[in-house]
């Protein structure tokens, strides 16, 4: 069936259109031509209307261990936001920790059409896939984590060559389904099984002796040897600790020029001067992003409220444990491979640490000047759920609204901050790049993020509206693979996304080794570790999509 | 993988009976028998083993058609006020078809081991804790635990899995590992090291455990204490035990929920999980609940990624009202709430319906025999035998895929279950 979207304003910075009225023609779930003979068997009219390809969110937690043990503790949270069943949708939960399918109904209602889970433990990836397989509508996949893995940290103490090591990174990449690498306190996580309880970037691990700066030059060097699009995806050093700022900045420094992803940049860019010892390090980061093109940055914008947050570093999720709130959390070591913390948080605004997170995270939006290398997430839901994006999108848009906001913040925190004094709103072009064209290459997905002929048609229509929270929080429609799932900011299909991999190659022989090393010291048979494609189509739903590789992998 | 030589053997077979999913089974199938030839237990035979005996559905103990049985339970199902989907033994596919249905038909669902499992969710959900998972254990644990629990009579491979391994990552002695049991004392030997060394046995009564395990968390903490003796034991061996918890440099401190079975077990539970949070303020140590048994931990991890909540939501209201008080099965049964028990029973025989009078309907493995005929009775396939799937072991974290070894031509509870939603 061919359908005509007639007339509406494209923003398709992909293919450097921004806001021209343009026809775009839907066959068989992608866009297409105009036909040569004109026939169309369905038009809609969106004259008027914004029009960009589908949002995806390069960073979010919606599937695997440590989200399901966030919602499992977490009932008085599901409580204020039970969702009841309709014809058409699943019952479940919202709020900081929703059920999978009421994640996929409301990322659809926002015009979202991808999310990416960025922690799955290769132990831990087939539950990661089982949760994604039952988030509908979104396409999905994830970066899987490696770098506290006893594996590769016996490799490194042995001193391995870098063949060996990015042999183990695509095998580990291909068999548990993943699209990238992502590594999480590099090292920190089995550092802390050792009983040692921070990891500086220089710091040895006390058992391998093998430091942070090493696994990540390892492993970035892996990545784009083996010509996976995505750069490394780094949750670097001393996640929340005043002061960190100058590991990120040696970090960002250190990475020889290679591609470096650093996620959740906002808890990573912290000062100790002013009386309460924390302040902000946004303008020196954003400086360092600006002039280091092989960096790319997500926010991890963190906004007021309960959340909580849910992350493979279980280090530093013990280390702050006083923090939860309710007083509740768990941290666990998981099977030689890595591990998770969970806690309960409470964002306050009268908090001057609170209020000054919030501040940094939106100076480092403003600060970082090519949105092609900085994207918008809030962590999910770390920072703060992710249907509070309309919103974060309002403050980045919208100078007067972001400086009333921030009137009412913390006294001593608005002074600690040059927030006020920057005059940046983003365009509706950059909002596109960050979620769209820019996320798609980010995470190397060929034919998403724009609207060019070829491309899924993924599609997101809005009405125009100065207040940008409402224009973003109900698109007029939003078209899945062709197919109509929103109207009015409605859902009215449930279709259900795919899953986006890569395959890079590597050298069979590893499995020699791998094997011998599953049957000693693991508690799994390493045929039985592997997620076939079978698992991932699951019941007939489900669908693997393989993303090419950049050119120059090797081997 | 689970693979297949052509004499009808297969290797690396996954086991979704033991709860610690042993995949290390060598099985060999002829026609429809199964038989373990290769590290087989007690509980993975008979998991394995339990012959096929039934394949057609009854209703009313007349043999009937797989449609019809499914159409009996639609109707049942749709003049129901109150029905409680239950026993769950189940894998990963039937648990979503669980939900499914539980959401359309406005059902409640809960487990056959809920009993102890919220034991643990209770705390969970209350306080947390520091957990660990089976591969740490082998290689890092240097004093086990083990409290108010026999666990090699339910886990019969745990020890020669996870505690007496060959060799550890960490070159670690396995001989100077310590094992302690403090409450019940264990039932065999798989405790005693390689060598010979025996456990240490602090024993005292499932009664005395709650104050036991305070006054241990208590010493740990540093507290000094008047009594000279608790539960029978004297206060110089807890504090002997603190002190060996406090030097360890990885201890690990496992209970099967299941085996603390006295009242407000969940309280002993949480005071563990605390006691090994303190002991994180200076050394390592974590806890290990031990389940995983019957599709347990796979369908509340389901449960919880669909709804938010673990078992025990009644849908009646349309959306996930979650109760573990209230949406107690067992309780709900008890005092007349429920006028239809769906019973999902596929792994173990021996699982059958609890006694009431309540129209029951009976998911089964095949062989499964009943005192009060069930009003509706379907043979189903068990998962890992007689189709593929994917389970959970007791640690929530590790999962397992699960193959089909024979055509038994048995339904699976997923195709049950799915086909009654769609004639709801
Ligand atoms: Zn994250």
């Amino acid at each position: 069936m061919l359908m005509k979207l007639t007339g509406g304003r494209i923003v398709d910075p992909a293919h450097g259109v921004n806001d021209e009225v343009r026809d775009i023609y839907v066959n068989n779930g992608r866009i297409v031509k105009a036909p040569s003979d004109g026939k169309i068997d369905q038009e809609i009219n969106l004259r008027g209307k914004v029009v960009m390809a589908g949002a995806i969110d390069m960073h979010t937690h919606i599937g695997g261990g440590k989200v399901n043990i966030a919602r499992t503790m977490l009932p008085e949270d599901h409580a204020a936001d039970v969702v009841a069943r309709t014809e058409l949708m699943r019952s479940g939960c919202g709020h900081a920790a929703p059920s999978t399918l009421t994640a996929g109904y409301r990322y659809a209602e926002m015009g979202y059409t991808a999310g990416f889970e960025p922690a799955i433990l290769p132990i831990n990836a087939r539950q990661a896939h089982m949760e994604m397989h039952d988030t509908p509508i979104i396409d999905k996949g994830g970066y899987v984590m490696l770098g506290s893995d006893d594996y590769l940290l016996r490799m490194m103490a042995a001193n391995d060559d870098q063949e060996s090591i990015n042999n183990y990174v695509a095998w580990t990449i291909t068999h548990s389904q993943a699209i990238g690498v992502k590594v999480v306190n590099p090292g920190g996580i089995n550092a802390f099984k050792f009983n040692q309880r921070k990891l500086d970037l220089d710091e040895k691990n006390s058992f391998y002796g093998v430091t942070p700066r090493e696994i990540l030059l390892r492993l970035s060097r892996a990545v784009k040897e083996l010509g996976i699009p995505h750069p490394l995806h780094v949750h670097g050093c001393n996640l929340g600790v005043p002061g960190n700022m100058n590991t990120t900045l040696d970090t960002i420094t250190g990475i020889d020029g290679l591609p470096m992803h650093m996620t959740h940049i906002q808890f990573h860019s912290y000062g100790t001067e002013g009386d309460f010892k924390f302040s902000s390090g946004a303008a020196e980061i954003a400086e360092a992003i600006n002039s280091n093109k092989n960096i790319t940055v997500d926010v991890g914008q963190i906004l007021f409220g309960q959340t909580v947050t849910a992350s493979g570093d279980s280090m530093m999720q013990h280390a702050a444990h006083s923090h939860a709130h309710p007083n509740k959390w768990v941290t666990m070591d998981i099977e030689c491979d890595a591990g998770c913390g969970v806690l309960p948080f409470k964002y306050k605004d009268q908090s001057y640490v609170n209020a000054l997170q919030w501040m940094i995270g939106l100076e480092t939006f403003l600060l970082v000047e090519d949105p092609w290398r900085i994207f918008l997430t809030t962590d999910h839901p770390n920072g703060a759920p992710f249907t509070s994006y309309p919103h974060l999108i309002k403050l980045l848009m919208d100078k007067s609204f972001r400086n009333d906001v921030l009137s009412e913040l913390h006294p001593e925190a608005q002074k600690a901050s040059r927030l006020a004094s920057i005059d940046r709103e983003y365009s509706l072009y950059e909002i596109a790049i960050m979620t769209r064209a820019g996320a798609a290459k980010l995470v190397g997905l060929a034919d998403r993020g724009h609207l060019g002929v070829g491309g899924a048609a993924d599609i997101t229509v809005y009405t125009d509206d100065d207040d940008r929270e409402k224009m973003f929080s109900k698109p007029d429609y939003v078209f899945k693979d062709g197919k109509m799932v929103v109207e009015n900011g409605d859902l009215i299909d449930v279709t259900w996304g795919t899953t986006h991999v890569v395959k890079p190659e590597y050298d069979n022989s590893i499995e020699k080794e791998l094997k011998g090393y599953f049957d000693k010291y693991l508690t799994m048979k390493m045929g039985n570790f592997k997620i076939s494609d079978d698992e991932i189509v699951d019941d007939g739903r489900g669908s693997l999509t393989i993303q090419p590789l950049h050119k120059g992998g090797r081997i | 993988m689970t693979e297949r030589n052509e004499a009808g053997v297969w290797q690396e077979v996954p086991s979704p009976f033991c709860g610690i999913a042993s995949d290390d089974l060598t099985i060999s199938v002829n026609d429809q028998q199964v038989t373990v030839i290769e590290n087989g237990d007690p509980i993975t035979v008979k998991g394995f083993e339990t012959p096929i005996t039934d394949t057609v559905p009854r209703v009313d103990g007349q043999e009937t058609s797989l449609a019809n049985a499914v159409q009996r339970i639609a109707e049942l199902m749709r003049d129901s006020q109150q029905t409680v989907i239950s026993g769950l033994g189940t894998d990963l596919n039937g648990a979503r078809s669980a939900m499914a249905l539980a959401d359309k038909g406005r059902a409640t669902v809960d487990h056959m081991n809920s009993t102890g499992a919220f034991r643990n969710f209770l705390v969970l959900q209350d306080t947390g804790w520091m957990n660990t998972t089976l591969a740490e254990v082998k290689n890092r644990v240097d004093l086990l635990l083990v409290v108010g629990s026999d666990i090699e009579s339910a886990y019969p491979r745990f020890y020669e899995r996870m505690v007496w391994p060959q060799e550890t990552l960490f070159s670690q002695d396995i001989e100077s590992r310590d094992v302690i049991y403090l409450g019940k004392a264990p039932s065999g030997d798989a405790s005693t090291s390689p060598k010979g060394k025996k456990a240490q046995v602090i024993p005292c009564d499932d009664a005395d455990l709650p104050e036991v395990m305070s006054v241990l968390r208590a010493l740990i903490a540093g507290r000094t204490l008047q009594a000279d003796q608790i539960g029978g034991i004297a206060i110089s061996v807890l504090s002997d035990l603190a002190e060996k918890l406090k030097a360890a440099k990885y201890s690990v401190v496992t209970w099967s929920a299941a085996m603390l079975d006295f009242d407000h077990a969940e309280a002993t539970v949480q005071t563990l999980c605390e006691m090994v949070k303190d002991l994180n303020v200076e050394t390592r140590s974590s806890g290990l609940p031990l389940g995983g048994k019957e599709g347990d931990t796979t369908v509340n991890q389901v449960a919880a990624w669909q709804s938010g909540y673990p078992m025990r939501s009644n849908f009646n209201r349309g959306y996930p009202d979650y109760d573990p008080y209230l949406s107690d099965s067992l309780r709900m049964l008890a005092d007349d709430e429920v006028d239809t028990l769906i019973w999902v029973s596929s792994f173990d025989i021996d699982r059958t319906p609890p006694k009431t009078d309540t129209t029951t309907v009976v998911l089964g493995r095949s062989g499964m025999t009943f005192g009060q005929e069930p009003a509706v009775f379907i043979p189903v396939g068990t998962p890992g035998i007689d189709h593929a799937g994917r389970a959970f072991r007791t640690d929530s974290v590790v999962s397992i895929p699960l193959r089909q070894l024979r055509d038994s031509g048995l339904p699976s509870t997923f195709e049950v279950l799915s086909a009654v939603e769609q004639a709801l």
